[in-house]
C-alpha cells in the first residue's frame, strides 16, 4: 500500500472528508466511557515533531494517539538536535529510523511537511506549516459545524474575520468550507488580505457590513507581532477592536461564533463573547480529539469504506 | 583613453579543432543564412561553408543530419561563485556547464566572496580563468565597493584590466544618486551599468510573485511593482544622463512598457530576459519545489506572455541565464527557507527551443540572435558567426535528442534547476568555443 500523507486539504476528496467525519463520530462514544481507550492502533508508532509552539494541536494529537493505544514520541524544537543546527531532512531521516507509521509535524515554513514526506516512508500529517495549511484544524472545524448544523453544510454562510494574510487556518478552512458547498466571506483590513484572494471562490470585504447574514462568524487571532515597528499591518489594536472586533452588539441571537484559538480577549473578540456558552469555541477544542483520532486511524488503515471500525 | 580598452575574455588553452560538419541546417543571424550546408573547421577557424563540400582527407567528419548549426551562445549573466562559493560552483564547473549548453562565452557576475571590486582581485580571477575556464570567460566588476552601495569602484582602472561591465547584481543600488554617478562613470569607461531593479521595501519577506498563487500558498509575495517602479526610475536616470544602462532579468509586463517607451525615446538601454521567466509562470510554484525559487520570481502568465513577445520583437535585446548555483544541501530545505536562484546554462537553449521555437512563437534565427549576436554586442565582443575566416564559435543542436538533467549528465556542481530530473527534448551535441572543441558528449 502506498503511504497516505495529509499535507493540505488538496490531499482529501469530498468522500475522504466525509469518511473522516463519520469515523470521528463513531469514536465519540469511546470518549464518553470511563476507560477511554481502544486497542485499534496497538503496536503502531506515531511521532510528533513541533518546530513551533502549540497547545491544542500537539496535546490533542498526543491524546488521540494514546486513546487508540499507539506508541507515541513527542518532540519539540527546543531540546532537540534542531537547536544544534540539524537540518529538517536529517531530523526526518533520523526519526524514520524508528520506523514510525505516522509523523505529525508542525513547522514555520510552508512546504516543510511536503519536504519531510519526500524523505520518509512514514505518512506525514501536517499539523500546520507556515501560513499555508492546517488541514486537521479544518477537519475539526467541519466536524464542529456538522454537530451544530447537521450533516449537510451546503449553503451555510460563514464569515471569516481577522488576519487572513498570516493564517494557515484560513487557507485550509476556505478549501474545506468550499468543498462542502458553504458560502464564504472574508473580512479584514486590506493589509491583512492577500491580493487575488477572491480567486479561491470567496467574497472579500474590508468591513463588517452584512455580518448579520452569516450563520457563523469565524474569528482569527490578531497576532501581536504584527504590530512590530514598520510592519504597518494595523495602526493599533484599539482601532482594530473598534472596527473589526466582535462583541455582543455585533452578534445576533442564534448566530454561532468560532475561533481556532488562542484568543486575544478585547481584540478580535470581546471577553463577553469569549465566555458565552453559545459559541462553538470549546466544541472546537473537543472536536480536535475525535477528529484527530479519526485522521490517525484513516491514515493507517486507509480511506476505504469497506474497513469497518473495530475495537 | 580608458574607453578604448577592450572587454576581455580569458580561457584555458586546448588544441585548435579540425573538423568537418556535414549536412547541418546552418542558421546564422549575422550572415542571414538558413540552409543545409557543410562546414569545415580548420585550425580552429571556419575554413569553408558551402553545399556539397569535399571533406579533406583524414579529417574527423561529423554527420549532422537533422541538426541545427548555430553561432555559439553568449551569456551576459552567470554566477560562477568563484571565489568563495566553490561548494556550489567554480570557474571550471560553471564553464563546463556553459559548454554543455552551447555557450562560447560567459560573463560572470561580481557578487562573489570577496566581491570583485578592485583590479587585484580581477587579475587573480583572470589568472584562474586562464587555467580553468573551459569556454572564454569575461567578468563584471561591482559598481560599489563590496556591493555596499556606498563608494563607487575604480571603474576606469577596472576597465583597463578588461572588465566587460559593472553590476551590483544580487543587491539593488541603494538610491538614484548612486546609479546616476555610476552611469556618469560608465560613459567614461565605455561600459554599461547592469541593474538589478528591485524595491526591497516592497519585497521584504517575499519568496514568490504576489498574486493568486501566493495567496493560495500563504507565501510572502513580491509584487510586480517592486521591479517596474525601479525599472522606471533607472530609465529616467539613464535618459537624463544619456548613459548606457542594461536591465538584468526583466520579468514584468509593466517593466516592458517602461522599457519600450524609453527605447522609443532613444534612451541608450538594453535588457535581458531569463529562460525560466520565458518558460514558466508562478502557477508552477504550487509544488513548493525550491528549484522554482528565484529573484525576480516566476511571474503571472500575462507577464510571461508579454516577455515572450518582447523577446520576439526585440524590446528585450537578449536572453541571459542568471545561472545561480546553490549546493544541494542549501536547496533541500522548505521553499521559504531556500536561497533564491536557479541554474540555467545547461538548459537554456533546450527549454527555449522547446517552448518557443518548436511551438512557433519565435523563429530559430531570432532566438539565436537573442542568445548570441545581441549579447555579444552588448558585451562589446565580436559576434560569433559561421562565416569563412571567423573563429570557430559554434553549437550543433539536435532538436530531437531526448535527455534528462540528472546526477549523471549535469556539468554544473549544483542541481538547482527547475528542470532537474525532467525529460527534455533538444540538446547541444557539440560546442566549439574559440576554435576548440569544448563539448562533445558523443565522442
Amino acid at each position: 500500500m502506498t503511504k497516505r500523507d495529509l499535507l493540505s486539504m488538496d490531499d482529501l476528496s469530498r468522500d475522504d472528508v466525509d469518511l473522516i467525519l463519520d469515523t470521528a463520530e463513531s469514536f465519540l462514544p469511546i470518549l464518553q466511557r470511563d476507560i477511554k481507550k481502544v486497542p485499534t492502533l496497538r503496536g503502531r508508532t506515531i511521532v510528533s515533531f513541533f518546530y513551533e509552539a502549540s497547545t491544542r494541536t500537539s496535546s490533542s494529537f498526543d491524546l488521540a494517539a494514546k486513546r487508540l493505544s499507539a506508541d507515541t514520541i513527542a518532540l519539540k524544537k527546543s531540546g532537540s538536535a534542531v537547536e544544534k543546527g540539524e537540518s529538517l531532512k536529517d531530523t526526518i531521516l533520523t526519526l524514520s529510523a524508528y520506523a514510525p507509521d505516522i509523523i505529525v509535524m508542525r513547522h514555520p515554513s510552508a512546504g516543510a511537511c511536503r519536504l519531510a514526506a519526500r524523505h520518509t516512508p512514514a505518512s506525514v500529517i501536517n499539523a500546520g506549516d507556515g501560513k499555508f495549511q492546517h488541514p486537521t484544524q479544518c477537519i475539526l472545524d467541519l466536524f464542529t459545524l456538522r454537530q451544530a448544523f447537521g450533516r449537510s453544510l451546503d449553503g451555510l454562510k460563514i464569515s471569516i474575520v481577522g488576519d487572513i494574510l498570516h493564517s494557515r487556518v484560513a487557507r485550509s478552512d476556505i478549501a474545506g468550507f468550499r468543498m462542502m458547498g458553504m458560502d464564504v466571506t472574508l473580512v479584514a483590513p486590506p493589509t491583512m488580505i492577500p491580493r487575488e484572494m477572491a480567486s479561491l471562490g470567496v467574497k472579500v470585504q474590508s468591513d463588517l457590513t452584512g455580518i448579520a447574514k452569516a450563520d457563523v462568524i469565524y474569528l482569527l487571532r490578531i497576532q501581536r507581532e504584527r504590530m512590530a515597528p514598520g510592519a504597518n499591518f494595523l495602526p493599533s489594536l484599539r482601532e482594530y477592536a473598534r472596527v473589526w472586533g466582535i462583541d455582543r452588539s455585533r452578534v445576533r441571537p442564534g448566530q454561532k461564533v468560532m475561533h481556532p484559538g488562542p484568543i486575544n480577549r478585547g481584540v478580535e473578540i470581546s471577553g463577553e463573547i469569549a465566555d458565552d456558552p453559545d459559541t462553538l469555541i470549546l466544541e472546537q477544542v473537543e472536536a480536535g480529539l475525535a477528529t484527530r483520532m479519526a485522521i490517525l486511524y484513516r491514515t493507517i488503515v486507509g480511506y476505504s469504506d469497506s474497513v469497518t471500525e473495530e475495537e | 583613453m580608458a574607453g578604448s580598452a577592450t572587454q576581455r575574455l580569458w580561457c584555458s588553452r586546448a588544441a585548435k579543432a579540425d573538423l568537418f560538419i556535414r549536412g547541418a541546417r546552418v542558421i546564422d543571424p549575422v550572415s542571414g543564412r538558413d540552409e543545409v550546408l557543410d562546414v569545415l573547421v580548420a585550425k580552429g577557424k571556419i575554413g569553408a561553408v558551402g553545399a556539397g563540400l569535399e571533406a579533406p582527407e583524414g579529417i574527423h567528419v561529423r554527420e549532422a543530419d537533422g541538426c541545427l548549426l548555430i553561432p555559439g551562445l553568449v551569456d551576459l549573466h552567470a554566477h560562477l561563485r568563484e571565489p568563495g562559493g566553490e561548494e556550489a560552483e567554480e570557474i571550471a564547473t560553471g564553464t563546463a556547464a556553459a559548454a554543455a549548453g552551447g555557450y562560447v562565452a560567459v560573463f560572470a557576475m561580481a557578487n562573489t566572496d570577496p566581491v570583485i571590486d578592485n583590479a587585484g582581485l580581477l587579475e587573480g580571477l583572470a589568472q584562474r580563468a586562464r587555467s580553468e575556464a573551459v569556454v572564454p570567460l569575461g567578468f563584471h566588476a561591482a559598481v560599489t565597493v563590496g556591493q555596499k552601495g556606498e563608494r563607487l569602484t575604480e571603474m576606469v582602472e577596472l576597465s583597463e584590466y578588461g572588465v566587460a561591465a559593472f553590476s551590483d547584481d544580487g543587491v539593488p543600488l541603494p538610491d538614484a544618486n548612486t546609479l546616476r554617478r555610476a552611469l556618469q562613470y560608465a560613459s567614461v569607461t565605455g561600459r554599461h551599468i547592469a541593474v538589478h531593479a528591485e524595491d526591497r521595501s516592497l519585497t521584504r519577506g517575499g519568496v514568490m510573485h504576489e498574486g493568486a498563487v501566493s495567496a493560495r500558498l500563504g507565501l510572502g509575495g513580491m509584487p510586480s511593482i517592486a521591479e517596474s517602479m525601479e525599472v522606471e526610475r533607472a530609465l529616467e536616470v539613464a535618459a537624463y544622463e544619456d548613459a548606457r544602462l542594461h536591465l538584468c532579468h526583466i520579468s514584468t509586463a509593466a517593466s516592458l512598457e517602461h522599457l519600450a517607451r524609453a527605447k522609443a525615446a532613444g534612451v541608450p538601454v538594453t535588457a535581458e530576459a531569463c529562460p525560466h521567466h520565458l518558460v514558466l509562470g508562478d502557477e508552477a510554484v504550487v509544488t513548493l519545489d525550491p528549484n522554482l525559487k528565484m529573484n525576480p520570481p516566476l511571474r503571472s502568465e500575462a507577464d510571461r506572455k508579454a516577455l515572450v513577445e518582447a523577446v520576439a520583437d526585440g524590446i528585450v535585446d537578449c536572453v541571459a541565464t542568471d545561472h545561480a548555483p546553490h549546493c544541494p544541501d542549501d536547496k533541500e530545505v522548505p521553499f521559504e527557507e531556500a536561497p533564491f536562484g536557479v541554474t540555467g546554462l545547461e538548459t537554456a537553449l533546450t527549454v527555449l527551443y522547446d517552448s518557443l521555437v518548436r511551438e512557433g512563437r519565435l523563429g530559430m534565427s531570432t532566438l539565436v540572435e537573442r542568445m548570441s549576436t545581441a549579447p555579444a554586442a552588448i558585451a562589446g565582443i565580436p559576434a560569433p558567426s559561421i562565416a569563412e575566416g571567423a573563429d570557430a564559435d559554434l553549437c550543433l543542436f539536435d532538436p530531437d535528442h531526448t535527455w534528462t538533467l540528472d546526477q549523471k549528465t549535469v556539468r554544473s556542481r549544483s542541481w538547482n534547476s527547475p528542470w532537474w530530473g525532467a525529460e527534455l527534448r533538444g540538446r547541444p551535441v557539440l560546442t566549439v568555443a574559440a576554435g576548440r572543441i569544448v563539448w562533445d558528449p558523443g565522442a
